[in-house]
Order: C-alpha cells, then sequence, then structure tokens
C-alpha cells in the first residue's frame, strides 16, 4: 500500500503523536478522526473527552459530530457542559487539547473566528467553540490544520485561541501555561523553539523543504536535525479507510 | 396533580412574545426543532436567539426573519460546514452578534441558573474576544490577587427543551448528552418542554437521578414524538443526516432556501403533518439497535 494522500498522512501523523491513557480534548473535524485512529492502534488507553460533556468515549463508529450519539453509547460517563469544562479542563486533568483551525500564525496563535476585520468580516467562520478554553486550559495542544499559505499567515487575523502571542514570554506574563507543542499538517510536523516561534521539525516523507515554505506565509525556519516521518502503515491505511471514514466525509474534504 | 400538557401551538403562543431573549437549548443532541419552526410559524419577530451552538434551526428562523440578534459561541451545520444564512446576514452587516467561548457562555447560564450576577471564567486571556465583546470583564480575586475574566449572567425569557421524557407535570428526564439544557433551564423565566413520550409520575420517580428539570419550573409539556428531528434522541434515533447535507445546498440560494421553508415549516401544520412528509424507508433507518442499561435498585425505606 505505497499509495496514500497527504491527508490520510496528516491523519496518521497527528494520531502517533497522542500517547496512551493520555486525556485528550478532542476538538470538531479531523482531530476526531486523528483521535479515533489512536485509540484504535496504539493508545487503547486514550480517554477522550468531548465538549459535549462526553469523558472516555469508545464509539463503534466515526462520530459524525462532537456531538453523536455513538459518543455516549459505552462512554465512561456524560456530565454536563459547565461541568465538562469546569471539573475536568478548569481543573487542570487536560493532558492535551487536540484542535483544527483555519488559520495558525508564526507563534501558532489560532484563527476560527474571521477572515478579515472582526467587524466587517471577509468570511465569517464558526467561532471559538472550546478552542480558546482548550488552547488556554490544557496542558499542552496538538494542532492539526492542511498547509497553505493562506492558512499560514505571519499573523492570524484574529486570535481566538491564543498560542504563544509574540513571544513565549508574553504567553507566561499573562499566567497561561501549557501552549501548542506541535502542528501537523499534509506536509510534515512543524514545533516551537525557545521564544514560541514555529520551525519545521519533520517532513513527511515525498515532501520537500521547499514545498513547505512556499505553503507559509513567512520565512519558515527549519530544524538543523530535520526528521522524515514514516508514510502510513497498510494497517494505518486499512483502519482509516475501512473502519473509521468508508464513506471518505473526512478524508473526502483532504483532498 | 395540575397536567401541563398542551399543543406545541398553545405553548408558544403563551410563552413566546415579540422582542423575547430565547433559548433554543441542546448540543447536537435533542434539539428543539419542533419548537423552533412553530415560532416561526407563528411569525415572531426581533428574537435576541441565544444558544452555544447554534444550529440549522437558527439559521432557519433567522432566513425567516425571527432574529435581530444571535448571541452564541460556536455557529455551523455539524460536521457538514457552515450555517449560510447566518453567515450572509453578518457578512451584510444585517444582524447584530454577541460572541462568546464555550465556557463562557455555559458559565454565562450557570450564573444565571444560580442567580448571580456574574461568575469568574479562567479562560479568555490573551484572545482577541476580550477585544471583541465588551461583557468580557476583568476581576481581581480578593484572595488571591490573580486577575480573571467574568461573564454576566444569561437569564432568557424562555428556554425550549426537548427531552427523551416527562411527567404531566413536567418533571423532565434526559439521557445521553445534556450539553447546556438544565442550567438553560434554571437559568429562564419560563421553560417550554417537549417530549418524545409523556410517562406516568411514578416512572419519574423510579428513577430521580436522572431528572434534569423539576415540573415547578415548567410551564408547558407538550407530547411531541420526532420534535428533535432531524438532530436525535439518544435511544429513539439517529441524527437524520441527509437533512443536514441537505441544507447545506438549500441554503446556498435565497429562492431555495424560502421554498424549502414553505414546504417543511410554513405549509404544515404541525410535526405530525412534518413527519408524514419523510420517505418512510429513511426514518426507518433512524432506528438505532437497543443496548440498555443494567437497571439500578433504589431500595424502599420506610
Amino acid at each position: 500500500m505505497g499509495d496514500h494522500s497527504q491527508g490520510e498522512m496528516m491523519i496518521v501523523a497527528a494520531a502517533r503523536m497522542l500517547r496512551d491513557n493520555e486525556r485528550a480534548f478532542i476538538g470538531i473535524g479531523q482531530p476526531n478522526l486523528a483521535a479515533n485512529l489512536a485509540k484504535r492502534l496504539y493508545a487503547p488507553g486514550l480517554v477522550m473527552i468531548y465538549e459535549a460533556g462526553v469523558i472516555g468515549a469508545d464509539p463503534l463508529r466515526l462520530p459524525l459530530s462532537i456531538g453523536d450519539p455513538c459518543l455516549v453509547s459505552g462512554a465512561l460517563s456524560v456530565c454536563s457542559m459547565y461541568e465538562v469544562f469546569s471539573l475536568y479542563l478548569q481543573r487542570g486533568l487536560i493532558d492535551v487539547g487536540f484542535l483544527g483551525a483555519a488559520q495558525v500564525d508564526r507563534f501558532g496563535n489560532l484563527n476560527s473566528t474571521v477572515i478579515g476585520d472582526y467587524h466587517n468580516p471577509k468570511v465569517r467562520l464558526a467561532g471559538s467553540g472550546g478552542a480558546c478554553d482548550i488552547a488556554i486550559l490544557s496542558r499542552r495542544t496538538l494542532i492539526l490544520i492542511p498547509h497553505s499559505p493562506r492558512r499560514f499567515p505571519e499573523r492570524v487575523d484574529f486570535i481566538t485561541s491564543p498560542g504563544y502571542l509574540g513571544h513565549r514570554s508574553q504567553r507566561e506574563a499573562l499566567g497561561i501555561s501549557g501552549g501548542p507543542e506541535a502542528v501537523i499538517t499534509n506536509l510534515g510536523v512543524m514545533k516551537f523553539d525557545e521564544t514560541g516561534e514555529m520551525y519545521l521539525a519533520a517532513l513527511h516523507s515525498g515532501v520537500s523543504v521547499t514545498e513547505v515554505k512556499e505553503n507559509t506565509g513567512w520565512d519558515l525556519k527549519v530544524s538543523r536535525n530535520l526528521e522524515e516521518n514514516a508514510p502510513p502503515t497498510p494497517e494505518e491505511l486499512r483502519v482509516l479507510r475501512e473502519e473509521l471514514d468508508p464513506h471518505r466525509i473526512y478524508l473526502g474534504k483532504l483532498e | 396533580m395540575e397536567s401541563k400538557i398542551v399543543s406545541m401551538g398553545e405553548a408558544v403562543r403563551a410563552n413566546v412574545r415579540d422582542g423575547d431573549v430565547i433559548y433554543l437549548a441542546g448540543f447536537t443532541h435533542l434539539i428543539p426543532f419542533a419548537a423552533g419552526h412553530e415560532i416561526l410559524r407563528q411569525g415572531k419577530r426581533n428574537l435576541t436567539l441565544c444558544r452555544a451552538t447554534p444550529d440549522l434551526i437558527y439559521d432557519q428562523m433567522v432566513a425567516a426573519g425571527c432574529a435581530s440578534k444571535v448571541v452564541f459561541s460556536w455557529m455551523g451545520n455539524p460536521g457538514v460546514g457552515p450555517l449560510r444564512a447566518i453567515r450572509r446576514e453578518i457578512e451584510a452587516g444585517q444582524l447584530e452578534i454577541e460572541e462568546y467561548s464555550h465556557f463562557d457562555m455555559v458559565t454565562r447560564l450557570m450564573a444565571g441558573a444560580s442567580n448571580l450576577p456574574f461568575l469568574p471564567v479562567k479562560s479568555n486571556k490573551g484572545s482577541d474576544l476580550v477585544e471583541a465583546n465588551r461583557w468580557i470583564k476583568w476581576v481581581t480575586c480578593p484572595y488571591t490577587g490573580e486577575s480573571i475574566s467574568t461573564v454576566p449572567s444569561l437569564k432568557p425569557d424562555v428556554t425550549f427543551i426537548h427531552a427523551q421524557r416527562a411527567d404531566p407535570e413536567g418533571n423532565t428526564q434526559i439521557w445521553g448528552i445534556v450539553g447546556e439544557q438544565r442550567e438553560a433551564a434554571f437559568a429562564a423565566k419560563r421553560v417550554v418542554v417537549s417530549v418524545e413520550e409523556v410517562v406516568p409520575g411514578e416512572v419519574v420517580r423510579s428513577d430521580p437521578n436522572r431528572t434534569m428539570i423539576p415540573g415547578f419550573l415548567v410551564s408547558a409539556v407538550v407530547e411531541e414524538p420526532w420534535g428533535a428531528h432531524p438532530s436525535y434522541a439518544q435511544g429513539f434515533y439517529d441524527r437524520d443526516n441527509q437533512h443536514y447535507l441537505a441544507w447545506d445546498t438549500v441554503s446556498r440560494d435565497a429562492s431555495a432556501l424560502e421554498a424549502w421553508l414553505e414546504e417543511w415549516v410554513l405549509g404544515v401544520n404541525c410535526r405530525r403533518e412534518y413527519m408524514g412528509k419523510m420517505d418512510a424507508s429513511q426514518v426507518l433507518g433512524l432506528f438505532p439497535r437497543t443496548r440498555p442499561s443494567y437497571s439500578v435498585d433504589y431500595g424502599i425505606y420506610r
């Protein structure tokens, strides 16, 4: 199975970054697919937590949304939204927040609110949902987003969910711990240096540094120890294509 | 014992006035579509529509001209795409919005439900939401000196809840995702509950831990099977995803949208008529296989 799409590689690379037995707060869309892949393959003890109030989901099918009934049947617990945000997230029990966004910038700030001016938007997006809260209150966050110049501006139009703002110290000065650990795209994996600036840490197999730079809206730094991510294994592709997304609901959007 | 059972038409007429702040509660699950359609049919105007997750029903109500303002934290067609009618109105500068994060929004309800003027939330720091919304403010903690954001209470004039079951007095039981339903009910001045089935009071009393809303908060009870369609009711029916996908197409075009509202909302009198228009095989495909919980024994103590 040498054939795979860049979108499939992105989901697989993201899934590999979740660790067994972690408590993960799962955002809408592609993070949902990656988390479910991780749980089936290498993190069976992953506690998947959803903002609707589901704790420890164990779904039999791919959830259509993060409020799907398959998340409830067989879950550990169901509570209210206020309880999941206060007792689990604000209490500090979330190891990793797993987020998507419309834009991510040089310092890992996320925009899912507007393109253009807030009061006179060019495109009005869905808004924060739990993303702002998850970005501030998780111990660390993983960001899953397709790579393009439009999605990777030097500065996002609107900070919905703070990353390192303009420097790691700015986040610390506000008294917020945590922060983005990695940005996973269809081209590679980006991490953050001691100043909080994003750099290219790993390429997916078959992708060039030039391709990543051409799809990034600023002069992206590249690690001296640049790694290469192994392509998806046949088992990863089988679970993704046959068990999780046979109708290509998510995978189709990544083509 | 007083029965509060009425039709949806009566419940909306008695409880919703033009200009009201209303909350149709739920997170993807048990969305009160039947209530929203009746409000739309009765031509209510200048409503402030509040909900953490406005979905198709608010898109339809905004498109029909019911609303002057939307208060929310995430607006979209869940798992499908944007809310196209609301988005058009916002981009044209024709709809007022007030926007929060989810944690802010449910904290506003918790404050309203607990009769507090505000509550603190350890979120918002570093987010541009703070610039966009002047109602997110800051206090200094009197014990630690820490700076912490606050949000004001939200007290809707009327909250609509759809649930699996209630007794005739409105004691309401819900299982599955509850989202913000309980807080939205406790925060409201009036509560209208619609249910898949009305059950005797003894059914409720046999399992009190499952009761989310006590009847003494409830103004009206409507027996409305399929009242949450095309969203779902845990254990009763699945989400009708074809409907969500179809709305994504219909709502791209103002005249197609108008024709849809005419066919599915304005052109029918009630939920029974609406469901009667559905394709039977599509409806049959929505029933889940059964997965009952183990029952518990509360014991008798005398």
